[in-house]
């Protein structure tokens, strides 16, 4: 079987269809991507303010209106950090940004299957954006209720609390659009995994980093569909007076609120029968890429390739029955309490078998400790670390105690914000070659890692200790009760640690750029890899390989193959030009 | 604007989007639609159970019998008009596939004249919670009604592009017996006292 | 492994079919770059990285075991069996923290990159169905025996000589209340609350049994005695957390939910919120106050001797 011969299409011309109104995969990845660096961008800032109001309560400062932060200024930093980062950073650059770009190439198609269909989805995830960003300059600012929004502080108005007013409104509606967004997309990922694989890639011969995203968006299909029902309810309850979560009696401020009847914790249990998913969504990604670059850079095959591929799918799964682990104390019924619990720790096998095949896929390797490298590895101590600390919180007792405490705040941040981020990171140095044909400098990128990687420890393992004294989330300042006072010291060493990190991150934001225009030319193949993605030029053609579309022989991670005339053997080619003569 | 793939399509090139992949994108898409009514229908089994004893079944308007009998037929008509596509009867599959969206049409106006008989006995969305469901429910799955009339206008009117025949009728079909299922189950839902 | 290696420098112009091919597999220049980028036989990261991980662990395993930044003491069973569970899951995590970070160090620092062939293993089912199998009894394992710890504090019913006491909560504050001698607490009706009234909780004035009900902004129980206590919650979801108790339990509108502890050393512990539940909400704290039996008999007759 040889590859398809077609005539290739000539490219665009124009900036505004080249590069911003595109249906182009590739260039719509990189719009996810970008879009995602402002919002990290935005997201670390908000977060370094709150770091600096913590353990300098009455310094002025910069961007906060009237100089000191108030209560309420913090908890919309609390609110709008966290919404910024979780949807469009780590649900959008490892799914949307990557995913794009990679997907088809990967399994050797000419784009997306529904092009315009993509484009609509990155555009609505724009607009979402800017719409959610909008809540910081209406009166009242920023809603307070954290990204999780409970009701009736955010279903009532005003009347809850600065913020809660248009602002929460705007709030649901980014999320509300971001919704749909996800939906499109993950309809796109789906179709075309499914139906546009090239000859001879079978199921298991697609990368891990196929898998991932092809699961991930069977997550985002199903979650993002229930937080888009739930949002609905939620805006009737603001703006129609209806009381799907307002129980009557309520007495805010004074005032007597005229409702009926409903639950505040139904609205717990949609949001989080999503939010649980959604940080599955955040990390599977990642795992896929570390899989991928572990095998490049220690030249040998995925420990337990079927383990990893049923791993991702048995943690797909698990993930839609454990959502009530976040609610242990909501008043939710204590025996769902145990049954969640049991399902959760069962999260914890597949996730330790990952780990696990992680360790046996460097066990007897050849370790190059290039870039993506050290993210990868980097990645894998994180998962273990954040992954582990999980495991207090999933049992309902443990829980008790260190619930909203600086202990969760230290086990979602080692996951989500430094492991998934460590994923993005090793994805981009990794990736870096072939998109923009251009390499990074590995310098840079050493000196970006080795600041980092310590430092995001720095920053959050003191939380753990904290949270075991007692340290609640959420708390704008330590005036309240008095054991609080104790843990300054510890939140001192954390902001320290944190605008080290932070200001690090300079290097990579210069390394990137820097590369993007002054970088050493890459080839085509510049980390000796196997799958099809390095088949083909370094930025790929517009229909990704230049008319020849590669049919594939074997499985994505031949390295080492005894007898092979080199140390990788691509997908893509027969097996006569394989082997040593 | 011409995609890349829609050129390759053009010249013939079998890497283009496969029919079939239309087929997986619509079911992937009721997937999704039908989890958001899942979602919906378990705040409603969620809320009922509550005991507060402000649950009051509404006043089921009783042309809604109607509306079912509209929309099924509906879905009859347009299963016809694909078998007469498929037969190759081009004259007989525009015939039914405009009496299907027609009724479609009349089901849309049946339920807006739902909505006026209740709004005429004060019954409004927020007045208890069982009106509330009811119009979320409905209102719901009327809005999703009409996105499907507009494609069943748009396939008449001109196909896609990049979508044969067989399979934009196809797709719209799926659609369209799934709006009918859902309302089977919202109606059936609303029934229950 | 032979492996030969032309040499072509290449740009990133597609569409040439045959430059494309060769340079696919032979490219000196990526060789010449992975060398001049350390990254063969260089020993210095692969070595920085081992140790930064067993310092790592080493000072993480440190301020966990030797209880740096402890818990304050635990005052009752309860809090002491969900101690235990903690302890006991620490020893697990723990374990696991440890094996797999050095298992990790030492893979990076063993096969770093001194010219050796890797070894092309693509799996072990033994393997892989053994530590699934260990990881599965371990992991349900905890969750079964910390299963205990919170059927003690959720499942049981409270003794018939329980102290009952009503938990009141709004921004931002607490409002505990007695139901006095008559052992009856009086109704409540939202549409009598009124704070600057006096009627924070909204008695209802035609209710005899509330004439004795005592609203107080702290909460004090005797040692010993089994108290139950009733959250509620006026306007948005609170939170009651005493971290001696080792108890937490959100306090829901349109709910009553009951927590239950027996307190077993005398002293004054901080009630503090922690369901985000307004701008007010790191303010929103009261205390709790454990006193020997006579000075709970005390307290109560002071309560019914009246204001």
């Amino acid at each position: 079987m040889s590859a398809q011969s077609v005539h290739s299409p000539e490219p665009r011309t124009g900036i505004l269809r080249r590069y911003i109104f595109s249906a182009d995969h590739k260039v719509i990845g990189l719009q996810y991507f970008f879009l995602a660096l402002v919002a990290v961008t935005i997201g670390t800032i908000l977060s370094l303010l709150m770091r600096m109001h913590l353990v300098w309560p009455a310094a002025h400062l910069p961007f906060v209106a009237g100089g000191i932060m108030t209560p309420e200024q913090y908890l919309a930093l609390v609110t709008m950090h966290g919404t910024i980062m979780v949807f469009f950073v780590l649900s959008t650059v490892p799914q949307a940004g990557f995913g794009n770009y990679f997907l088809p190439i990967q399994i050797g198609a000419p784009d997306m299957a529904f092009p315009r269909l993509n484009m609509l989805s990155f555009w609505l995830t724009l607009l979402a954006f800017l719409v959610l960003l909008a809540a910081f300059f209406v009166p009242g600012g920023a809603p307070i209720s954290g990204w999780t929004a409970y009701p009736p502080l955010s279903g009532l108005g005003e009347v809850t609390g600065p913020g809660e007013g248009t602002g929460q409104l705007l709030w649901v509606a980014g999320v509300l659009i971001f919704c749909i967004a996800s939906l499109l997309g993950s309809i796109n990922f789906i179709s075309t995994t499914i139906d546009m694989r090239a000859s001879g890639m079978t199921l298991m011969r697609m990368p891990l980093t196929v898998w991932a995203w092809f699961v991930t968006a069977i997550l985002s299909l199903l979650a993002f569909a229930v937080l888009f029902a739930g949002g609905i309810l939620l805006v009737l309850d603001r703006v129609a007076e209806t009381s799907f979560f307002l129980p009557a009696g309520l007495v805010v401020n004074g005032e007597l609120q005229m409702r009926g009847g409903g639950s505040p914790l139904l609205w717990q249990h949609l949001f989080w029968f999503f939010g649980h998913p959604e940080v599955y969504i955040a990390i599977l990604p990642g795992m896929g890429a570390v899989s991928h670059i572990l095998a490049n850079f220690s030249r040998k095959p995925v420990f337990g390739y079927r383990a990893m591929a049923f791993a991702l799918c048995a943690i797909g799964f698990l993930g839609f029955l454990v959502w009530g682990h976040h609610m242990f104390v909501s008043g939710m019924n204590p025996y769902s309490g145990l049954t969640f619990s049991l399902l959760t720790v069962s999260i914890g096998v597949p996730s330790a078998v990952k780990t696990f095949n992680w360790l046996g896929t460097l066990w007897g390797g050849r370790i190059r400790l290039q870039s993506p490298m050290l993210f990868a590895i980097g990645f894998v101590s994180f998962f273990v670390t954040g992954g582990l600390s999980g495991i207090f919180l999933a049992q309902p007792a443990v829980d008790t105690e260190l619930h909203a405490t600086y202990y969760v705040v230290a086990h979602f941040h080692i996951v989500m914000g430094v492991a998934a981020i460590f994923g993005i990171f090793a994805a981009t140095h990794y990736w870096f070659p072939k998109m923009f044909g251009r390499r990074m400098n590995e310098t840079l990128a050493k000196l970006h890692f080795w600041i980092t990687f310590p430092g995001v420890y720095c920053i959050f393992m003191p939380m753990h200790f904290i949270g075991i004294e007692g340290g609640v989330r959420r708390y704008a300042d330590s005036t309240g009760a008095n054991f609080l006072a104790a843990l300054q010291p510890l939140h001192l060493f954390i902001t320290i640690a944190a605008f080290i990190t932070a200001t690090a991150q300079l290097v990579f934001f210069y390394n990137f750029f820097r590369s993007l225009r002054k970088g050493e030319p890459a080839t085509e193949n510049p980390w000796d890899a196997t799958t099809l993605e390095w088949a083909t030029a370094s930025p790929p053609p517009l229909d990704n390989f230049g008319g020849h579309f590669p049919s594939v022989y074997r499985g994505p991670y031949e390295y080492s193959v005894p007898g092979a005339a080199q140390d990788f053997t691509p997908q893509h080619l027969e097996s006569e030009q394989t082997h040593a003569d | 604007m011409r995609t890349n793939l829609e050129t390759m399509a053009a010249h013939g090139s079998s890497a283009a989007v496969p029919q079939r992949a239309y087929v997986t994108g619509m079911v992937l898409a009721l997937g999704g639609i039908g989890m958001f009514f899942t979602a919906l229908v378990s705040a409603w089994i969620v809320r009922r159970g509550l005991s507060n004893g402000d649950w009051q079944p509404i006043e089921f308007p009783r042309i809604l019998w109607l509306n079912t009998a509209i929309l099924l037929a509906s879905s009859v008509a347009l299963a016809r008009s694909r078998h007469w596509l498929i037969a190759g009867r081009e004259a007989d599959y525009r015939h039914w596939w405009g009496v299907a969206t027609i009724l479609g049409a009349l089901f849309l106006s049946g339920q807006i004249l739902a909505w006026r008989q209740l709004r005429a006995a004060r019954i409004f969305l927020a007045a208890n919670p069982a009106s509330s469901f009811f119009y979320v429910f409905t209102v719901a799955h009327a809005l999703h009604v009409v996105g499907g009339i507009a494609a069943l206008v748009v396939i008449a009117l001109r196909r896609p592009r990049h979508l044969s025949r067989q399979t934009s009728t196809q797709v719209a079909a799926l659609y369209w017996h799934f709006m009918g299922a859902l309302w089977l189950m919202i109606f059936a839902l609303l029934l229950v006292k | 492994m032979a492996r030969s290696r032309g040499c072509a420098r290449r740009t990133h112009r597609p569409n040439r079919a045959l430059a494309l091919e060769f340079s696919r597999r032979f490219c000196l220049y990526d060789c010449v770059s992975r060398t001049r980028n350390g990254a063969r036989g260089s020993a210095a990261p692969a070595l920085l990285f081992a140790l930064f991980l067993i310092l790592f662990v080493a000072v993480t395993v440190y301020l966990f075991a030797a209880r740096v930044y402890p818990a304050p003491p635990p005052i009752s069973r309860g809090a002491a069996l969900v101690d235990r569970q903690y302890n006991l899951t620490l020893c697990a995590a723990g374990a696991a923290f440890v094996l797999a970070q050095l298992g990790l160090a030492c893979a990076v620092w063993r096969f770093r990159d001194r010219g050796q062939s890797a070894r092309f293993i693509s799996g072990n089912v033994a393997l892989e169905v053994l530590w699934t199998c260990v990881t599965l009894v371990v992991f349900v394992g905890l969750g079964m025996f910390g299963r205990r710890a919170w059927a003690d504090a959720r499942f049981v019913s409270s003794p018939s000589n329980a102290i009952q006491i009503e938990v009141t909560t709004n921004q931002f504050v607490y409002t505990f209340r007695y139901p006095g001698p008559d052992g009856k607490f009086g109704r409540l009706d939202p549409s009598f609350i009124s704070a600057p009234a006096g009627n924070p909780l909204g008695l209802d004035p035609n209710d005899a049994a509330g004439r004795d009900d005592a609203v107080l902004a702290t909460l004090t129980v005797p040692v010993d005695r089994p108290v139950e206590l009733l959250l509620r919650s006026q306007d948005v979801i609170h939170n009651f957390f005493v971290r001696e108790l080792r108890l937490q339990q959100d306090a829901v509108p349109g709910m009553v939910i009951p927590v239950r502890f027996t307190a077993d050393r005398i002293g004054t512990y901080e009630i503090v919120c922690t369901q985000l539940c307004g701008l007010g909400h790191n303010k929103m704290h009261s205390l709790l106050k454990v006193v020997s039996p006579s000075d709970y008999e005390s307290f109560l007759q002071r309560q019914a001797a009246g204001p």
